[in-house]
Formats: structure tokens, sequence, C-alpha cells
């Protein structure tokens, strides 16, 4: 029966076309950023790698303590401050230092060093949202910060594999397992407070504010020339505590203004992100890509309904002749 | 004369009771997952958090379970009757494949005790591909079971349910036909949200399209492999005139698959990379177990001769296996620094699985009617 | 009267240390408990306390002028407020004060005379001490002793020294009194030695006031080895002045775990945490008090262990010209173990285990293709219906 082979073929090609075109065709719009959007600006020109944002970050969201870490087994110490190398289910925010040659003049490249502070960037398009099949991963509407409810997930950790910055982290040494990343220390905003690492931070460095003000106040940063002296905010935009000192030589772009179609976590340095180990991302979020595909497939069931209709039509024809399907 | 028969003999043999001890293992470190979680068993990370478990047992293992699939397509799409002798043990494998599959899910997942919320109203994710393949694989691994029932009614001697089951069966066939498309497919999507995390040289937007070819391709060489050794294990002929004619259109499709991800990889100008490192080496190794069997069973004759059949099935199927994992582990890096290789624990897990599959298919076809009844020689 | 006064000296003062030691009441082992301080300061090993005793018992005594220009005198009142008097006593004894303004029982031209007449008998031999910055702008005229300006001064006595001391922050780079826009243009030293064009090695002891055992180990380490100790690029001798505050600091240990005090007098504050937020300029000054500490007083005695942040005064840039409560530049970076990088090992790699059970299963079904693929070549097929 060739009616069979041709529509084979003709799904085949449907398939391929729909594939290619989906790059282009139907594109599922981008995410926008909410007006009351909450995030943090970090400046590694101001962090000092004095790590009170990881101390306060493990008290505030009551995070147990590390083992195994470098430092303790090397010199059996260990404690709050001396936790692992990098996030993990314990640790949700981490220092990391880059470092050249003898790593001596701060925020340069050469013989130079620079602090990065990696934390969950709540994006405006999270791809963990988009992936998480049980809707664990949710991102606020208002404040746009994006939580984890423990009751709908299973642990599939695709949330995992989906984030472009590798932040949710597992449980994997736990029976009954969660998934740990910050969540803008939520419990304490909502009492009216600031996110944790802003409010211990010393230099100014961990900025809490609207999403908005922060991109004026990056843009004006990179604005200022070396030396030039300026007022920087500490802990939040509207503290009104302020330091002066002179400013340092920015690198000319905001990460997290664009990348991934925006994130509510931005930064400023003094040498290029990518030696700060982040990544460089398209403007926009890989979800949309991938939602477009599954969109432009699925949309309204109409394909597979209708191809389960010609299937099932035509197993019921090429059985019917012999009495009833004999499998 | 029935067209299918149990084929009876001892239950326990000694392929048995090594595959009894294998399984045995995997039970145990199935419990030890259970009692002290993933970590305790696997290397599995943060930086891959997908390893053996999902990529073996849960993608590669149900890209095998495709011959159901394949074997329906031929039969009640193009309406090849003369390949129906090998639909049950074709749905057997699928079936069984599939039910390992989700214990590999049940076992991979952290928090299996909320497995069922991904099914329920207030928490189902359309958007996410992987909530469309978990739904799917859920549905068929059940349409399997109910396409795979005549065998067990027919034993049992159930007429009045298999005569339900018979009336209904040609909507089934359309959803097993339909599911395995979504899913097979979708399984390749799965990655796309990955973005740069996957190698330049496995990421494409044709992600779908390549692992549903490979997908129906694999079930092909599974059928053909899975019956040579049933010929061979059981002591009956070999089915080789039926596999070679079935085989006919598996190099058309191989090829269609290099077509696409060749041109794929011209056309985003990323043909460079496959002479890079170890990531060109697996491409390239990869690529030639798709090509191999092509050029093989390209030629009537060397589908006809067993050992040739047979040779490209295997390649065949490997072909489809390193797919997956250059796709899913050997292509993923997350960023620099990270570092996956199975456990010991780990690989015994997806050993001790595949026995139980193997296992239970002995079981059924010794027991139930699944293989075709030898035909006497008329004289 | 300068006749009378040369008497007076000699008869007073003992050449025999021993007798001096005994008639003060300081016992041997105290006098080595002070070599030895002395030498641990100066960075010196300690098989070298036996040598610093013998410079400091020498009969050999250096003279030194020690002059006195735009200063508050805290450096001296600081070296006369050890509270080992009887041993810094002694060492003031050790070496020959000829002129100190402070110390000097005379006055007037009878002072002046007394200075003149120890630099004619110790040309080229003597150590110029100066304490106090010296004004540069018209000519000096904002500091006058004995009628002269310092340049006037220094132009006449510095030549004929051996090496100078220039104590406190005022001699060594301008001090308290270059602070603002610096109306007297008050100089260090050695900026204005370069600028008269004299040419003569110059030890800077910056700090406000100077610590006196800083002073007295560059002394005995001259006495005992005769050459000067390894400076910095700002001379000043590294033993003393080679490592920031920071780095030294007591309170070190709450700057790396972020307990800072927020407001004098807050709960942290009286915990004791790290003052980096109130400002404190540990992390950019270089000097040894955190570990020397201030004048015997007891342990925590210096700025930052009685609570109060250091101010820099020993470091010109930071101390009178950044504000107290200006967070300080950190000149080093906490150690590499404490801070991961960027990239680090993460995750479990491949074990020698693991491959071989990999390549065993993987081994045993490729051979089990091959074997299967030989046997099936001979067995009977079926054949096909139509």
């Amino acid at each position: 029966m060739t009616i069979g082979r041709r529509d084979f073929i003709k799904v085949l090609s449907a398939g391929t076309l729909l594939a290619a075109g989906a790059e282009k065709a139907l594109a599922r719009p981008p995410a926008e950023l909410s007006p009351d959007a909450v995030g943090i600006l970090y400046d590694a020109t101001l962090c000092i790698g004095c790590k009170s944002c990881e101390v306060a970050c493990k008290r505030i969201n009551e995070m147990p303590d590390e083992h195994g870490t470098p430092l303790e087994i090397e010199h059996g110490v260990s404690g709050i401050w001396d936790s692992g190398n990098d996030l993990n289910s314990k640790t949700l925010n981490k220092i990391k230092v880059y470092s050249d040659g003898t790593g001596k003049n701060k925020d340069q490249v050469k013989d130079g060093y620079s602090f990065v502070k990696r934390a969950c960037m709540h994006c405006i398009d999270p791809d963990c949202v988009s992936a998480c099949p049980p809707s664990a991963l949710q991102k606020e509407k208002k404040s746009g910060v994006v939580t984890w409810n423990e009751d709908a997930c299973i642990g599939c950790r695709y949330c995992q594999i989906a984030c472009p910055f590798n932040i949710p982290k597992f449980e994997f040494d736990n029976p009954f397992p969660k998934i740990v990343k910050c969540e803008l220390c939520m419990h304490v905003q909502e009492k009216g407070g600031i996110p944790g690492c802003c409010e211990f931070c010393p230099t100014g460095a961990s900025l809490s504010g609207n999403v908005s003000d922060l991109l004026v106040e990056a843009k004006r940063r990179m604005a200022l020339k070396e030396g030039d002296e300026y007022q920087y905010p500490l802990h939040s935009l509207d503290s009104g505590e302020v330091q002066i000192r002179p400013a340092k030589d920015y690198v000319q772009h905001i990460y997290g203004e664009k990348e991934t179609g925006g994130t509510q976590y931005l930064l400023l340095s003094g040498v290029p992100f990518e030696k700060l180990g982040l990544p460089d991302l398209p403007d926009f979020a890989m979800s949309a890509k991938s939602e477009t595909m599954q969109h432009a497939l699925y949309k309204g069931l109409i394909a597979p309904i209708a191809l389960l209709g010609g299937f099932s039509y035509m197993a019921y024809k090429n059985t019917k002749d012999e009495g009833g399907d004999d499998e | 004369m029935s067209e299918f028969k149990p084929i009876g003999g001892k239950i326990i043999t000694k392929p048995f009771i090594f595959l009894g001890i294998l399984a045995i293992i995997a039970i145990y470190l199935i419990g030890k997952r259970f009692v002290f979680g993933i970590g305790a068993v696997t290397n599995l990370s943060d930086g891959y958090p997908w390893g053996m478990w999902i990529v073996y047992d849960v993608v590669t293992g149900t890209a095998i379970g495709c011959g159901g699939y394949a074997m329906a397509v031929l039969i009640y799409l193009f309406n090849k009757g003369k390949y129906h002798p090998l639909i049950r043990s074709a749905m057997l494998t699928s079936a069984l494949g599939y039910s390992m599959a989700g214990l590999a899910i049940f076992l991979d997942v952290g928090r299996y005790y909320q497995l069922y919320t991904p099914f329920l109203p207030g928490y189902a994710n359309v958007n996410s591909i992987l909530w469309e393949v978990s739904i799917c694989m859920a549905s068929y691994s059940l349409i399997l079971w109910i396409e795979f029932s005549p065998t067990i009614l027919e034993k049992l001697k159930a007429n009045g349910l298999l005569r339900i089951v018979r009336k209904c069966l040609f909507f089934f066939i359309g959803m097993g036909i339909l599911l395995p498309t979504m899913h097979q497919s979708s399984l390749g999507s799965v990655l796309i949200i990955a973005g740069h995390k996957v190698s330049p040289l496995w990421q494409t937007m044709f992600l779908p399209l390549l692992f549903l070819i490979s997908a129906i391709v694999l079930g092909f060489g599974a059928v053909i492999v899975e019956s040579m050794i049933s010929a061979v294990s059981f002591n009956r002929k070999l089915e080789t005139p039926m596999l070679a004619k079935l085989s006919g259109i598996v190099p058309w499709l191989l090829g269609l698959f290099l077509v696409i991800r060749f041109a794929d990889l011209l056309y985003r100008g990323q043909i460079g990379l496959m002479f890079q490192g170890f990531m060109g080496f697996m491409f390239i190794t990869e690529s030639l177990l798709f090509i191999i069997p092509m050029v093989v069973l390209l030629s009537p004759a060397r589908r006809s001769q067993p050992n040739t059949l047979l040779i490209a099935g295997l390649c065949t199927v490997f072909a489809g296996v390193i797919y997956r994992f250059n796709a899913y582990l050997v292509g993923f890096h997350p960023a620099p620094g990270w570092h996956y290789f199975p456990s010991v624990q780990e690989i015994m897990v997806t050993v001790g699985i595949i026995a139980i599959e193997v296992l239970a298919y002995l079981v059924f076809v010794k027991l139930f009617p699944v293989l075709p009844t030898p035909k006497k020689k008329y004289a | 009267m300068g006749e009378r006064l040369k008497q007076l000296q000699e008869k007073h003062l003992f050449k025999d240390i021993k007798e001096q030691l005994t008639n003060r009441g300081v016992d041997r082992r105290e006098f080595l408990k002070f070599c030895t301080l002395i030498t641990a300061t100066a960075g010196l090993p300690f098989g070298m306390v036996e040598k610093v005793a013998a410079a400091v018992e020498s009969p050999q005594r250096p003279p030194v002028i020690w002059l006195h220009f735009q200063e508050c005198t805290g450096c001296t009142e600081s070296l006369l407020r050890a509270t080992h008097p009887t041993v810094e006593g002694l060492v003031l004894d050790t070496i020959s004060l000829d002129y100190s303004e402070t110390l000097l029982a005379a006055a007037g031209h009878q002072a002046e005379k007394a200075m003149w007449d120890s630099i004619e008998a110790n040309k080229g031999k003597f150590i110029l001490v100066v304490e106090g910055s010296i004004p540069a702008k018209d000519g000096g005229i904002y500091c006058k002793v004995a009628g002269k300006t310092p340049q006037e001064t220094l132009r006449e006595v510095a030549p004929h020294a051996a090496a100078a001391i220039a104590i406190g922050s005022c001699a060594s780079w301008g001090g308290v009194q270059s602070s603002g826009i610096n109306p007297t243009g008050a100089t260090g030293l050695k900026e204005i030695l370069d600028m008269e064009k004299i040419d003569l090695p110059v030890i800077n002891l910056p700090g406000c006031p100077a610590s006196p055992y800083n002073l007295l180990s560059t002394v005995l380490y001259y006495l005992t080895l005769k050459k000067l100790p390894e400076l910095d690029d700002k001379n000043r001798p590294l033993f003393a002045y080679g490592r920031l505050i920071h780095d030294n600091c007591e309170r070190r240990p709450h700057f790396d775990a972020g307990r800072f005090a927020h407001q004098f007098g807050d709960e942290n504050h009286r915990q004791g945490y790290c003052l980096y937020k109130l400002g404190c300029k540990g992390p950019e000054t270089w000097a040894n008090c955190p570990s020397i500490l201030y004048c015997d007083v007891g342990s925590g005695s210096w700025p930052v262990g009685t609570g109060h942040p250091c101010f820099g005064c020993s470091e010109e840039g930071v101390g009178f010209t950044k504000a107290i409560h200006e967070q300080a530049e950190v000149l080093s970076v906490t150690p590499s173990e404490g801070v991961p990088g960027i990239i680090e090992d993460r995750g479990a790699g491949m074990t020698g285990t693991a491959a071989a059970v990999a390549g065993t299963v993987v081994g045993a079904i490729v051979g089990a293709g091959a074997v299967l693929s030989r046997k099936v070549k001979d067995m009977p097929e079926e054949d096909m219906e139509g």
C-alpha cells in the first residue's frame, strides 16, 4: 500500500522543515523584566575577597557547615568560612579569585587578580523554570526571584542541565535530596530586609536594589574614568550609606544586561568577564529556542492528534481484513 | 496451528544463574542507593547530574526498545504482513526495555516519592520537553504491555478479554506509533536548552530529527540482533530471509541520518571540529558506525548472509548507542574543570538492569507464545 | 661654660657598662632579655644576641646629633616613655647623645656650642637624627632654630655626618604639617637633602610617633654589624616596615570571617571584631605595630588593639591624607587556599577499576558479537512465506 510510505515520507519531511524553520519562524517571545524586579549589582572592583557575604549567607539561610574541604584536608581546620571550592548543596554563594602571574595588581589582567561572586543569576527568562517538568522552579511575578518548591520537585536534575551558569545544586549525599540555590533571601526581603550578602558586604561590592535602578547605577559607574572619586552606595541603593573612593577602569559591559535574555544579578568588573568564569552567552535564553521547537511541533496537540488518527486508521485498515487483529 | 508458541525448556539454566547473580548485585546496590542517596552509588555530580543511568538505561535503553515501534510501523503502516512473525518478540523486547527504563528513572530521580507530580494538572509544565518525554514514555510503557497482552491472554486462555483487546488494538497500535515518534525525537530536543554546554558537534536544532531517525534504525538493528541471538540460544532456525528483506530500509535511513548530520555541520560551519581532539575522535567513531552498516546493508547479497547481517545489525545498534552517549555525556561540558566517569557500582546497576531484562525475556519466551512456531517442511 | 659642661659629662657618664648595670640594679638576665628583644625586632637571627649585647657593652659610643624641626617632639617623648627606663636610659648612654634640644640641660648659645664642638670632634663619624619636617617654602623661614632655617643648619651639619635617621613621619615624608594644602611646604629629610644636593644615607623610621624600639633596633643593628639594615624603596628598614599591618593583625581572622564592627560601641565592636568598615588603614599601611605594640604598656597596646582603626600614621598618602573613616585599599590578596580559583577540579573522574569494568563489559559484548557471527554462518534458516 503505497499511501502508507508516502505519508511516512511526508511526516519526515515536514519534521525536517519544521526543525529548520523553528529557529526563525514562530519564535517564542522573550520574557520581560518586571518593573518591581529585585536584584543585586556586584562590582568586582570593590570586592576585597573578605567572604563576609559567604559567611552571612550561610548563617541567614541556615546552611550546614562543609567538611572535606581542601583546607580541612590539609590543615585539619573547618568552620563556617572554610567552605569548598564551588557552589554546592551547602553553599549558596561563592567568592572565587582570578589570578595571573604574580597576582599583585587588583582588577588587572596581567600579573593581576580579581574576585568574583557566583550565585543564582535570577534570569529574566530562566532556563531552569522552562525545563522543570513539575514546575518546581518558578519565577515570582513581582520580584522576579526564582524559587524552588520542595512539594513538586521530583529530583530529575534537568534544571542542572538547563542552567547556563550551572547554579542549581543537588544533595547527592542525601536519600531525600533537595535542589539548592540562592533565593535572594526571600524570607528576609518579605520582612523588609535586603539579601544577606548585600547587608554584610563592607565595601558595597554587593548592592541590592530594583534592577532597573541598578542598571542605571552600573552605567554611571562604567562612564567614570579611572581615578574619578565616586560615592559608592553600601548595602542597598537607598541605604544612605556611601563610601567615597576612586573608581577603577571598568570593562565597558554589564554582565547580565543582555546575556541569556537578561539576568537580575548584574556584574561589573575590571577584567574581562570570561576570565572570571562567566560564559559568553547570546542575547536570548536557550529556553526560547527549545520552547519554540516544542510549540511548533505540538501546539494545541493538532499534529499529534492528526497523526494518531492517521496511524490508527491505517492500523485498522491493515488488520481488519484478517478478521480483527491477531498480533 | 497457532502462529506463535512458547519454546518451553528449563527455566533455571547456566545463563539464567549468571544473569541472576548480576541482577542480585544490582538489587543490593539499588537498596544502597535508596538508603544512602544517589551519591553513595554513583559518580554523579552537580556538573554531571546525568550519567550512565539516564544516558544508557533511559535514553539508549528505550531507543534499543524501539524494535516494537519499528516493527509496528513496517507491519501496520506499510502493511508488510510478512514480518508479522517477528512482532511479538519485538513487542516483548520493547515492553521489557521500557519497563526497565522506567525502573532506572525511579532509581535516578532524587525524589522518587513525588514522581507523580508531573502528572498533576497544577504542576505539569507543558513548556518542558522533559515533561513531554516523561508523559509519553509512561503512557507508551502501558501501551506496549497492552500491545503485548494478546500473548499473555492467549496463554492464560482469557478469550473474552482477548477478543476485546483485539477489537481495540488498532487504536493502541496507532498510539504505539505516535508516542515513540514524539518522545524519541524529544529525547533529542531535551539537549537544546543546554545551549553552549553541549559541544557544537552535537548541539543543533536538528537534534529531534536525528534522534528519531537513529531510534528507528536502532530499533531495526535490535530486532535483527535479538532475533539472531534467540535463534542461537534456543537452537532454532535463523530468520535470515525475513530479516534480510526487513533490513532493506535500514541503509536508507542510515544514509538520511548521515546526510542531515553532515549538512547541518557544514551549514553551521563546525565541520572542522571533527578533526580536533577527543571530541573529533568520538565523532568520527560514531560516524563510522553509521557508515559501515549502511555500506554493508546496501548489497542484498550481504543482507542475506547471516554473519554480515548480524555485524551490520550490531554496528547499527552501537551507532545509536554511541550517538546518544556522545550527545549527552562525551560532548557535554558544563564548565572547565568538571569530570565524570561512571563508578563501578553505577556500571553494575546498569549491567544488572540489563540482566533482569534478559532474564525476563528468557522466562517469557519459554512460558508464553512469543516466538513464531517453527515451520515444518512439506515434502 | 662649654668647658664646664664637658667636664660634667665626662664625670657623670661612666664608660664602663658593667659598672653602670650594677649601679642601676639591672642584672645580666634582664639585660640579655632586652638585647634579645632588640635582636628580634631587627629581624636578626638569635645567634646574634651575644653580638648585640657586646655592641651595647662596648666602650665605643658613637656620637649622635639630634635635630628638631617642625615637630611635636612626640618621637623623643615616646623614647623616653619606654617602660624599662633603666635599660632605655642605658642605651642613651651607649650612644653619646651630644645634642638634643629636649634633653639638653643647657640652653641658648651654650647648647649650640656643645653641638658644634661635638661635630668638630666627630667629623664623619656621628649619626644625625632628625625629628620633624623641614619647610621647603620661602626658604624655610617657618622654622628657625638659633636664628637659622633648617636648610641652613643642615647645610652646615649634614655633610659631616656618617648617616642620618629621619625619625617619625614628619622627618620621613612631611607628616601632619604636610596635610591638606601644606602651607609651609613641609617635606621629609631625604627630599630636602636631595634638593640641597647633600649626599648622605638616610634611614626613614616613619610613624606618629615612631616606635622607639624600631629606633633602638636600627641603632644597635648598625653598632653590631657596622652597616645599615636592609631598606625598602622608601628607605625604611624592612625588618620593621616589610609587612602590612593587615597581614600581622590579631583581628585578621575576623576580617577573613566577615566579622566587622559597624559603629563605635556596637555589639561587634565590643566583641573586638575587625575595624575595616570603620576605616582601618591596616590593609595599606606598612609597619610592625601589631608585633611590637607600643611602649610596653601591655598586650593590645596599639590602636587597633584598643578598638580604634589604624589611620596609617606612618604611610605617606594614607596618614593625614585619607579621612579616618575612609575605607582602605586592600593591598594584599587573601591566601589562595581560602579563595578557590575560577577553574577547579570537580566531579569524579575515571578510576582504574571503573575503566576496567566498563572495558570488560564492552569487550564482552564485542567478543560475543564476533563469536555469534561466526556461529550463525553455518546455521539453518527458516523459509519465508511469500
